[in-house]
């Protein structure tokens, strides 16, 4: 025999030969496929408006020569998919994502194309979008995002059932919302649905209360890294309140154990066990497939009142501005001008009526004359009202701040609501963060 | 008589009937052919090791020295990490809480485990069905397991919620409570453990030979001076096993912290490596977690290798020694 082992070696060298294989097999996965030359890989994050998404890619894909194809990614890590897949050979070409601080780290490491000249230059995006919309996707003095998705303002939801027993209207003040909580006590109602176990959740109360307390400068200070302003009386003012509200049972006894996000605090409000409950606008959209006839007999929806001597006033919102379109900056030539010419098409008519009819308020100014085909045009205007007439527009807190400084900020908010920090320490604690 | 002239070995075997018969000269040969395998057949495990386990190790260790935030180049920062460790609250309470969780955990499993293995290593046939069903909870997953106790625990629409209605206890704020979400996180884990650590002591009880009861019940010991003189020296060796697999297992407990409680109420049950995935891969610190990954390894090895010294189970003792 030309080739013949010794017996003793034979096995081992088997094995030796199939580790060598296995190895290499390994090594190879680091490596992209063979098709990513000529395709550009969308990531979008994967919900209920996912279609729409699918929908655009579809239509693009039929007329150009570079070919799009959209991963969807499951929503719950989509903030550490992204994070981990960017500077990577697996980094998405164009991405979904929540503007400036989900971006701004890969703004730093010159990772996403700049879209301040593309938005200038091309007709169709222009003056397309609202300003306040567009601000969110800005990072120092550049724009590296398009809205692709519908804006979301926290709203004070109320069931209006509830409303009419006790016979009060949706609170404007501070002074009614106080009085109110208190009616509803006596009634042996929760007067607001909290699920304190997501600290975001609690995060957008203390949203409301420092605009309206302090007014939305404070929070554009803290935004633009003056860690000093997180020592403004208005932040303790805003976490004191807070924590005057769970004092006085606002949030009922067992908050801290309701989730949002298996849809426990929603089912809690729409079984008519508690009063209000401080939302993003697509409480709606979950109300309307969880619990249809709550939705639409007995939802209703407010502004978040003001206080008498706060700086804030009633027109200013927070919420996200919407979701964007970022571009990697490794795209080149044809495969740039593709993704480019892609982002055009978030404001075509087909994808803008996709949003409204799919319950979505589109970023674009002008949208008046298609809010007839939302599921509900009387919320659709109210919302389109607040997006347009908002004096301000705060940005919810984690998603503006970078990674490092948002999960500090979460971390002290969810002390503060579990009774580990007083309103002082909280203020002091947030100056530490950058 | 003249003896026949030699045989070569292999010739002799070709012929041989039985490969094994028991030829001097074969059987010299075949102890070096097979006898003890050559170092060659570690390298698929050493390969695996080395590639999953210890190069990981390796690279989080070098990590720790370093400022990284998973987008450029990690920055060589120096012991900065680990004096941040040091002198961290956070680290503090995690350290705290973890071995809070270590020392419940094992509190609480052992003697249930104990006792169940004990008990279930008996031959009787319901024993054996009920053994099957006690096993259950070791095969769903961790992710499962956690998911449904979160929506047991339901202040609103759990069985927590009946049950303490029932018991006229008022709110089942059981995972809004600082005590109660780590008795919670603790509880979960008892749970679904315990089955695995009953499974160690059932083997081990079947082990302990007939002839020590015999012989005890002979000198008149009852079932449960026999439990106690009998069996648990006799399980000496496997509580040693189980205990170090509890505090380990313990001290890097996650997935059931991640869906349960989430870290909260507040930090009440942020251990460290729940602290560890957090600092990595929300506030994407990779640097500083490394350095608290790397504590976590040192602790854990540390603290398995005590036990191993201190409970006198690496010299490999029989506890059927003269036996």
């Amino acid at each position: 025999m030309p080739f013949d082992l010794h017996p003793r070696l034979r096995t081992p060298a088997a094995t030796l030969a199939g580790a060598v294989l296995l190895a290499g097999t390994l090594a190879a996965c680091g490596s992209g496929g063979p098709s990513r030359a000529q395709t550009l890989e969308v990531w979008t994050y994967q919900d209920a408006s996912t279609h729409i998404q699918a929908e655009a890619v579809e239509r693009f894909n039929e007329t150009s020569d570079v070919q799009l194809e959209l991963v969807e990614i499951p929503g719950a890590n989509y903030q550490e998919r992204m994070r981990t897949a960017m500077g990577t050979p697996n980094a998405p070409d164009i991405f979904f994502n929540w503007g400036s601080g989900s971006i701004s780290d890969f703004v730093q490491q010159d990772m996403l194309v700049d879209l301040t000249d593309t938005l200038a230059e091309t007709e169709e995006l222009r003056d397309a979008f609202v300003p306040t919309v567009l601000a969110a996707a800005e990072v120092d003095g550049g724009v590296y995002g398009v809205p692709m998705r519908g804006v979301q303002p926290v709203i004070l939801f109320y069931n209006t059932e509830l409303f009419e027993q006790v016979g009060a209207e949706p609170p404007t003040t501070w002074e009614e919302m106080t009085e109110l909580i208190e009616v509803f006590q006596e009634e042996d109602i929760t007067p607001v649905a909290l699920g304190g176990a997501d600290a975001w959740t609690s995060l957008m109360w203390l949203e409301y209360l420092l605009d309206r307390i302090g007014g939305p400068e404070v929070w554009q200070r803290i935004e633009t890294g003056e860690a000093e302003a997180w020592g403004d009386p208005a932040v303790e003012a805003a976490a004191q309140t807070a924590l005057d509200l769970i004092d006085d049972g606002a949030f009922g006894s067992t908050f801290l154990s309701n989730a949002y996000t298996n849809d426990g605090v929603s089912t809690y409000f729409a079984q008519g066990r508690a009063a209000m409950h401080l939302m993003g606008s697509w409480e709606y959209g979950s109300q309307l497939a969880n619990a249809e006839e709550f939705a639409r007999e007995r939802l209703g929806y407010s502004t978040f009142p003001v206080f008498s001597d706060g700086a804030g006033d009633a027109s200013a919102i927070v919420g996200n501005p919407n979701n964007y379109w970022s571009v990697n900056s490794e795209l080149e030539g044809e495969r740039l001008d593709a993704a480019l010419e892609f982002l055009k098409h978030t404001t075509d008519d087909d994808y803008l009526s996709a949003l409204v009819t799919n319950g979505d308020i589109p970023g674009t100014a002008g949208v008046d004359d298609r809010l007839d085909d939302h599921p509900d045009p009387e919320f659709a205007r109210f919302q389109y009202d607040l997006i347009t007439e908002a004096s301000a527009f705060t940005q919810s807190w984690d998603q503006a701040l970078p990674n490092r400084a948002a999960t500090e900020m979460m971390n002290a908010v969810d002390d503060l609501f579990s009774g580990g920090l007083t309103a002082q320490e909280f203020a002091d604690t947030l100056r530490g963060v950058s | 008589m003249s003896a026949p002239p030699p045989i070569p070995a292999s010739a002799r075997r070709a012929e041989s009937p039985h490969p094994s018969s028991p030829a001097p000269v074969a059987g010299r040969r075949r102890a070096r052919d097979t006898g003890r395998p050559g170092v060659l057949w570690a390298v698929p495990g050493l390969l695996f090791f080395g590639l999953f386990a210890a190069a990981p190790m390796v690279l989080v260790a070098w990590l720790s020295f370093t400022s990284w935030d998973g987008l450029s180049a990690p920055a060589w920062s120096g012991t900065e990490n680990w004096s941040r460790l040091w002198s961290d609250p956070a680290m503090h309470r995690a350290l705290r809480l973890s071995l809070l969780l270590t020392l419940l955990s094992w509190a609480f499993q052992t003697p249930v485990a104990l006792l169940l293995g004990v008990w279930s290593a008996g031959h009787q046939r319901s024993r054996a069905v009920l053994s099957a069903v006690f096993f259950l909870p070791l095969l769903a997953s961790s992710v499962a397991l956690a998911l449904v106790w979160r929506s047991i625990l339901d202040p609103n629409f759990g069985l927590a919620a009946d049950v303490a209605r029932w018991l006229e206890l008022g709110d089942a704020n059981v995972l809004g409570s600082q005590r109660g979400a780590l008795l919670a996180v603790a509880f979960v884990a008892a749970w679904q453990f315990i089955p695995f650590h009953a499974l160690l002591y059932q083997g081990g009880a079947r082990q302990i030979p007939r002839s020590l009861y015999d012989a005890a019940s002979i000198d008149g010991a009852g079932t449960v001076r026999q439990f106690f003189a009998v069996t648990l020296p006799q399980l000496r060796n496997t509580a040693v096993t189980s205990s170090v697999l509890m505090v380990v297992g313990s001290l890097t407990y996650f997935e059931t912290v991640l869906i349960l409680t989430g870290g909260g109420p507040g930090s009440a049950t942020t251990i460290v490596p729940y602290l560890m995935y957090e600092t990595g891969f929300r506030a994407f610190d990779l640097g500083y977690a490394s350095a608290v990954a790397t504590s976590l390894v040192v602790v854990a090895t540390g603290v398995s290798l005590l036990m191993v010294r201190l409970t006198g189970f690496g010299r490999m003792r029989s506890t059927r020694e003269g036996m």
